[in-house]
């Protein structure tokens, strides 16, 4: 493997196996089995789960069935954070299949966001492509796109199309050549261990002196618990797609390769296990 | 894109140069000189430098700048000793030229000058007119003059034998020195400006340039025999002028202008191949008439201006007709002066800030451009620090000498009060220097300010009076602040003619008062500051990436783009980990759990559109259709797709359909009108009729083109670059295809059916490309620009996914289209352009069938784009008069250079070039530009280890190639192989078996090729078959095959391993245009006259049958690759090479029909044989 196209591969065809349980408060008329998938990494939990959803609703009384959300071990799931995200952040280093709870009923509403049609998510998607996109060329190629183009992208997502998806999302990944790199870059730092959402800051991909900044200095900078230790001891693990790049890897590459189809670049920060 | 350079002086006479892909100015290499001008072509520089003598500098190349010396020695047979010295009295010299007239021993020849040395004692030639002759070279005659011939007859009673030498300009890429032998009293006096040009008047000979000076008199000066032979040229011949010339400005074609003291410019008129020092002047005024013309600068249609006021003027309506223009037009921005470089492209120094300033938006429609842009690549030098004490010390030191020296260019460019000044002397101009408002500025924020500005004030109001004050005081601006750092002393040291009766206390004062704010700008804003530039070598275009414009960052990812080699970027550690922890969470994540649903069906992909195609019933015409491609997920995970065109037949719905898994190639259909492409399948490709579809738009066409490309590549499963494997080929039309050997077809007995053969489009154009089976591949664009294969794909219209993210790079070529101007005589007005009525049009193609005006003739395609005006070619077979004109008796026929009493008709070729930008993965291999190319087929040396290539270069010079490893494919530099004439082809053949042919038709076999020794040790001559000239040859593994330039194919008998020349020809077929032998020794041609299915067809391939080990020269001809016919001739002009596009507007109809796929395939094979037979070395 020596092409970054392969990156872009690999990224995109990341699956994670899982096996969805109903939870067990849930009345049904007979015993729901669980329901093994492949979810994609890239997507979102309420854009790829219409199998599930069927698949529990067959063994409820109709009018037990309300809007549907997933729980992983007392989390609830956050719809709108990428599957990927959502894994790395919580589940990382556990065994697969990857166990999510089911529910229908006691929708948290201060946790969630609600998700009613396929509507939402795609006005989310498209939010945080616009949003990247500002980031990184000041909106201009977004807003020189076709309404059609923007339409490609979504469906290349939901029908899992990634060369329809690239076919697009190239140009928001290009930056004039007299540029080394996108005016600031699109990412979002997660931490398991706060109550805070997120970090997200102005971070630009080269330093005043010309040199390319790389994952270690964006974390110095916006994020130094995440690398300081006073021990000298590596108690964090930072992961983007269920991998630990290195912190030398250069932020404007990153960007490039592995931001989500959302065109940011989720970093999850979880405590490296102990054994 | 090859890169050029753009060449400028600094203010302390340093030399800089500037690369197109450049993003740093370089110290030009001989640093020892300074100068005050310089001007650039492509090949040269020459300046004037602070000694005010001529310098040239010839840039260094792979290949060396040779001179052949030859000289006769004759003897005369008599009874009694044989053939002796003693000659009759009435007979030629014993060593004589070639005519016998001039008497010539071999130690009466000299070097020319200390720049060339003698390359090897003197030799006798053996070879007349492409014919060994014995050992000892005599050629025999019946007397003196006479014809020559080797073999001695009962009746030769004299002989001579040719005596040669070769001597070798050493002096490059250094400032030589132009040694004047002239006399002392008739040479000019100090030079003041120099300008070259005049490269495209003629190509002959060979590298001629018009090099045009001025001395301090005014006087103008022409070199004389300026060429690539003679880079020095002979002598300086005076020419005479209607005033004293300041300046002087040279175009690349015809043009030329100066300006006179007097502020009017003179322009050359007369100017032709002829007469390339021009007839006469005609004087063009000022635009202003109060301020003269300071400064001109000319290119090939456009002509600049500066005034001594410092604005910027655009001559409109300058042609080769009108060399005067008609009207001046000013623009925006005041420069000091301003140059022309290729392509009209102008840069200038602005005279406020020194800096040099590139005019944006110059295109052919708006020659005049848009705005100005300052270039701010700093020094190599200042990278890490600015200037330093020391440079600017000697820049003082040198500055006190420049400004006697310097009497217009630089100072005029303050000068905007100097057209009050009737003295040409140099005080005057120094008075006039430092009124800018520069001074002003900074001397307000000095505290002693005072007392300057009231000078400044006086010294616009009376010069006279303030001339001393301001003596010493640089001419430019921010220069003057250099001054701060010198120490007067250093400055007396320079006496200078009128300056040194200045009051020293005056200098002080003007010197001491910068000295407070000086330091603090320099260091603030340290951007060299410029006084010349020349751009005559610089090519730039609209599509050239310039780096000029912004300050280097630290990054330097743009420099290593342009080296082959692995950036470390992509060996970092870090990538490797990404990579490597990408697979292992595909194991870890996937691995066991591959048997789970996916969470999204595949579903089917449809793309749709509208377009027309070009229905299949009779008449046919173009129709809009509705097309879908359909992609979908076969059950063994393969992806296919199925492109459907929905059409209406007599009102009823129908739709064809393709399966892309079937399509063999898909290939952009060069057409005027239309956007349009052809899709082959083998069915469609034996019906002679591909699937024809055209977009409204270009880029509608290429995303088509894009898509279907890389489903047809999906659904074979093909990815990434082509392998080592892959059989390369270009289109008559420059396309590069390439096509990878499946496995299913190694093992077959026979070679794989050329129709199913999958061919998929790699950017980039190319004239002929060479692979070997180590993925080391090259090509030659008609341009003759070399290329060399990167690694990558994909490139042109290709983009996104399926082309690769690296190795891509810009590549341009240029070609000419070709049109012909016919005549013929009537006793009453001679040769006119009223033919008879059956006769061809008045403006054709070459074959006259097509109407072909300088008007309605477009680019081959919209890719293209002129790139010069119409040109009468004079190098058309056959010869031309002076005027360019052939003539013959009637139309069609052969056609001759001169004019007989049985010649009714005429015709010359008229050239234009043009230009296409595009990109894919090649890299220019800088600077030599290539005829013929020929890599050795299959090595089977490991990586490491050089592989052979060999190639003649466009003078006809052999080179070898070193350092080319599967690492490395541009190898490292050219080895120059010297021959005593230049060549036309080379084949490198298995074993290092090389044979090349020479101009004259010779063959000639290298010996002692080896990896020890790249370039063997000797030519030998192989004595051509009876009567008959070569052109081409070709080696295999052990075959070696040449063709005559009467359409014979020879076959070298007797070559062993231990008498690797052979023995004799053997005549194997005739109609033979061109051939290929592949390294398992098979053979391809193209055949003219082969009998089609309606008539007889020409450029048909060809492929040998029957070749066999024991049987080299085959059996018989396997006519055409499942056609038995197709074809068309390849007009010279390659406007029409496409067969469909033939077949559609320029064939009679019933003609269409024959034309077949052999069409695209023709060149294809034809320049890839040798990587065919890469396909075999896997059998």
């Amino acid at each position: 493997m020596t092409d970054d196209k392969d990156v872009l591969r690999d990224v995109w065809f990341g699956r994670i196996p899982t096996c969805f349980t109903l939870y067990q408060d849930e009345i049904t008329e007979r015993e729901a089995e669980p329901y093994y998938l492949l979810l994609p990494r890239i997507s979102y939990l309420t854009l790829v789960t219409d199998k599930v959803k069927k698949h529990f609703q067959k063994v409820m009384r109709q009018e037990e069935v309300s809007e549907i959300w997933f729980e992983y071990e007392g989390t609830p799931l956050k719809w709108h954070y990428p599957i990927g995200l959502l894994f790395d952040l919580h589940a990382s280093n556990t065994a697969l299949p990857w166990s999510i709870t089911v529910h229908f009923k006691n929708f948290p509403e201060k946790d969630l966001l609600h998700c009613h049609s396929k509507d939402v998510i795609e006005a989310h998607f498209m939010a945080s492509i616009k949003e990247a996109d500002a980031l990184k060329h000041k909106s201009q190629v977004i807003n020189e796109m076709q309404k059609k183009d923007h339409k490609q992208l979504w469906m290349g997502l939901q029908n899992d199309k990634f060369e329809q998806f690239w076919a697009i999302n190239r140009k928001l990944m290009e930056y004039p050549p007299e540029d080394s790199g996108f005016r600031y870059i699109p990412f979002r730092i997660y931490q398991a261990t706060t109550e805070r959402p997120f970090i997200q800051k102005l971070f630009r991909p080269i330093a005043s002196g010309g040199q390319m900044h790389t994952l270690g200095d964006l974390l110095k900078d916006v994020c130094p618990s995440a690398i300081n230790h006073e021990d000298g001891e590596q108690k964090t693990q930072v992961m983007i797609h269920g991998i630990e790049p290195m912190l030398e890897t250069p932020i404007q590459w990153l960007s490039e390769h592995m931001s989500y189809p959302d065109n940011f670049l989720h970093i999850s920060i979880i405590p490296r296990p102990t054994d | 894109m090859p890169s050029s350079i753009l060449w400028a002086v600094d203010i302390f006479g340093r030399v800089y140069t500037l690369s197109t892909v450049g993003q740093y100015w370089e110290l030009c290499k001989d640093a020892q000189l300074e100068f005050k001008r310089v001007s650039a072509v492509k090949q040269c520089c020459w300046g004037i430098a602070c000694d005010h003598q001529v310098y040239t500098n010839v840039f260094s190349g792979d290949v060396p700048i040779r001179y052949q010396e030859e000289t006769y020695e004759n003897q005369r047979w008599n009874p009694v000793g044989g053939f002796c010295e003693k000659l009759l009295p009435s007979d030629r010299w014993q060593w004589s030229d070639v005519s016998g007239l001039k008497h010539q021993q071999l130690d009466s020849f000299t070097l020319p000058s200390p720049h060339w040395e003698w390359e090897s004692d003197w030799y006798v030639d053996e070879n007349i007119g492409g014919e060994p002759t014995e050992k000892g070279g005599w050629t025999y005659a019946i007397d003196f003059p006479s014809t020559y011939t080797k073999d001695k007859r009962w009746n030769s009673c004299v002989r001579r034998r040719r005596w040669i030498r070769y001597r070798r300009y050493k002096s490059r890429d250094v400032w030589a020195k132009i040694v004047s032998q002239d006399d002392p009293d008739k040479l000019p006096d100090p030079f003041n400006d120099i300008s070259i040009g005049g490269w495209e008047i003629t190509d002959e000979p060979l590298g001629r340039l018009s090099v045009w000076a001025v001395s301090l008199q005014g006087r103008v000066w022409y070199r004389e025999n300026v060429c690539h032979h003679n880079p020095e040229g002979s002598m300086w011949s005076s020419i005479t002028t209607p005033g004293e010339v300041v300046q002087i400005s040279c175009g690349p074609y015809d043009l030329l202008w100066a300006t006179l003291w007097e502020g009017q410019a003179i322009v050359r008129e007369g100017i032709d191949r002829n007469n390339p020092q021009g007839i006469s002047w005609s004087i063009v005024e000022s635009p202003s008439s109060e301020n003269g013309i300071m400064h001109v600068s000319v290119g090939v249609d456009v002509v600049w201006c500066v005034t001594k006021d410092r604005k910027v003027w655009f001559r409109r309506g300058v042609n080769s007709h009108n060399p005067c223009g008609t009207s001046w037009i000013e623009m925006i921005g005041e420069m000091m002066m301003v140059t022309v470089g290729l392509n009209n492209q102008v840069w200038g120094i602005g005279c406020d800030d020194s800096a040099i300033y590139f005019r944006q938006g110059v295109t052919p429609s708006e020659l005049s451009g848009k705005t100005w842009k300052a270039i701010v690549s700093v020094r190599e030098s200042d990278r890490s620090q600015t200037g330093s004490s020391t440079s600017l010390l000697s820049a003082g030191c040198f500055f006190t000498d420049d400004i006697q020296n310097q009497t217009n260019a630089i100072i005029h460019g303050h000068a905007d009060t100097s057209s009050d000044t009737e003295l040409p002397s140099v005080p005057v101009n120094l008075a006039n220097t430092p009124s800018t408002a520069e001074t002003q500025e900074n001397v307000a924020v000095d505290p002693l300010d005072s007392g300057q500005g009231e000078v400044t004030v006086a010294s616009t109001s009376n010069e006279n009076a303030n001339l001393e004050m301001h003596k010493p005081t640089n001419p430019n601006p921010s220069a003057e602040l250099q001054w701060t750092n010198i120490d007067l002393k250093e400055a007396q040291k320079h006496p200078v003619l009128s300056v040194s009766s200045f009051a020293e206390t005056s200098s002080l004062s003007s010197l001491g008062m910068f000295s407070v704010g000086a330091e603090e700008q320099y260091g603030a804003d340290d951007h060299p500051l410029w006084a010349w530039v020349s751009g005559g070598g610089c090519l730039v275009d609209l599509h050239s990436p310039l780096k000029w414009f912004t300050v280097p960052s630290g990054l330097s990812s743009s420099v290593q783009s342009l080296s082959l080699s692995i950036t470390p970027a992509q060996t970092a550690a870090w990538r490797k980990q990404i990579f490597q922890q990408l697979s292992e969470r595909t194991k870890r994540e996937l691995e066991n759990f591959r048997h789970y649903e996916q969470a999204i069906e595949q579903s089917v992909w449809v793309k749709t559109g509208t377009l027309q195609w070009w229905r299949n019933w009779k008449p046919h015409k173009w129709m809009d259709v509705r097309v879908a491609l359909e992609q979908f997920t076969g059950s063994d995970g393969i992806r296919d797709s199925i492109l459907f065109i929905y059409y209406m037949y007599y009102e009823e719905k129908k739709y064809i359909h393709v399966f892309l898994n079937e399509v063999t190639i898909i290939v952009e259909v060069l057409n005027e009108a239309k956007h349009s492409f052809a899709l082959y399948t083998p069915e469609r490709t034996r019906q002679r009729w591909p699937i024809r579809l055209a977009a409204t738009t270009e880029q509608e066409m290429h995303d088509w083109l894009s898509l279907l490309n890389m489903s047809c590549c999906e659904s074979r499963r093909i990815q990434g670059p082509p392998s080592h494997h892959a059989i390369w080929s270009v289109t008559c039309k420059g396309d590069i295809f390439v096509s990878e050997p499946s496995p299913e077809l190694e093992d077959g007995p026979q070679m794989m059916p050329c129709d199913q053969m999958f061919w998929r489009q790699v950017g980039g154009h190319l004239r002929l490309v060479e692979c070997n089976n180590r993925g080391i591949v090259w090509g030659i664009g008609y341009d003759h620009t070399a290329w060399v294969y990167t690694g990558g794909y994909g490139g042109g219209f290709i983009q996104g996914l399926a082309s690769s993210a690296d190795n891509i790079y810009t590549q341009s070529d240029v070609k000419c289209v070709y049109i012909y101007e016919n005549q013929r005589w009537n006793p009453v007005t001679g040769y006119s352009s009223r033919g008879l009525p059956t006769d061809r049009y008045m403006w054709s193609d070459a074959s006259g069938l097509q109407e072909c005006t300088k008007l309605n003739t477009k680019p081959p395609s919209p890719q293209w784009t002129w790139v010069s005006d119409w040109y009468i070619d004079f190098n058309t077979s056959g010869g031309t008069d002076r005027e360019g004109w052939q003539y013959a008796a009637d139309f069609p026929a052969s056609y001759h250079g001169h004019k007989t009493m049985k010649d009714f008709v005429r015709r010359r070729c008229w050239a234009r070039k043009c230009k296409i930008v595009t990109n894919g993965p090649w890299l220019e291999v800088p600077p030599v530009t290539l005829w013929d190319i020929s890599i050795i087929p299959s090595s089977d040396a490991d990586g490491e280890e050089a592989v052979a290539l060999w190639a003649i270069s466009d003078k006809g010079d052999v080179l070898c190639r070193l350092g080319v490893t599967q690492q490395n494919p541009a190898g490292t530099s050219w080895l120059h192989v010297g021959t005593d004439q230049p060549f036309i082809s080379i084949s490198v053949g298995a074993f290092y078996q090389v044979w090349a042919i020479a101009r004259d038709g010779s063959a000639f076999y290298r010996g002692s090729v080896s990896p020890k020794k790249p370039a063997g040790d000797c030519w030998y001559h192989i004595p051509s078959p009876q009567k008959q000239k070569l052109k081409q040859v070709s080696v295999g593994r052990t075959s070696v095959f040449v063709l005559d330039k009467n359409g014979n194919l020879w076959y070298r008998q007797g070559i062993t391993p231990s008498y690797p020349q052979g023995s004799t020809w053997d005549h194997v077929s005739n109609n033979i245009r061109k051939m290929s032998v592949g390294p398992l020794d098979q053979v391809w041609v193209i055949a003219d006259k082969v009998q089609g299915s309606h008539s007889l067809s020409c450029g048909t391939v060809c492929h040998r049958s029957g070749v066999q080990p024991m049987e080299p020269k085959g059996l018989s001809w396997d006519y055409g690759i499942g056609v038995s016919a197709g074809g068309i001739t390849l007009p010279k002009s390659c406007v029409s090479t496409y067969p469909w596009e033939c077949g559609n507007r320029k064939v009679p109809s019933c003609l269409a029909g024959q034309l077949s796929k052999a069409g695209i395939y023709l060149q294809e094979i034809d320049l890839c044989s040798s990587a065919l037979g890469s396909f075999y070395k896997l059998i």
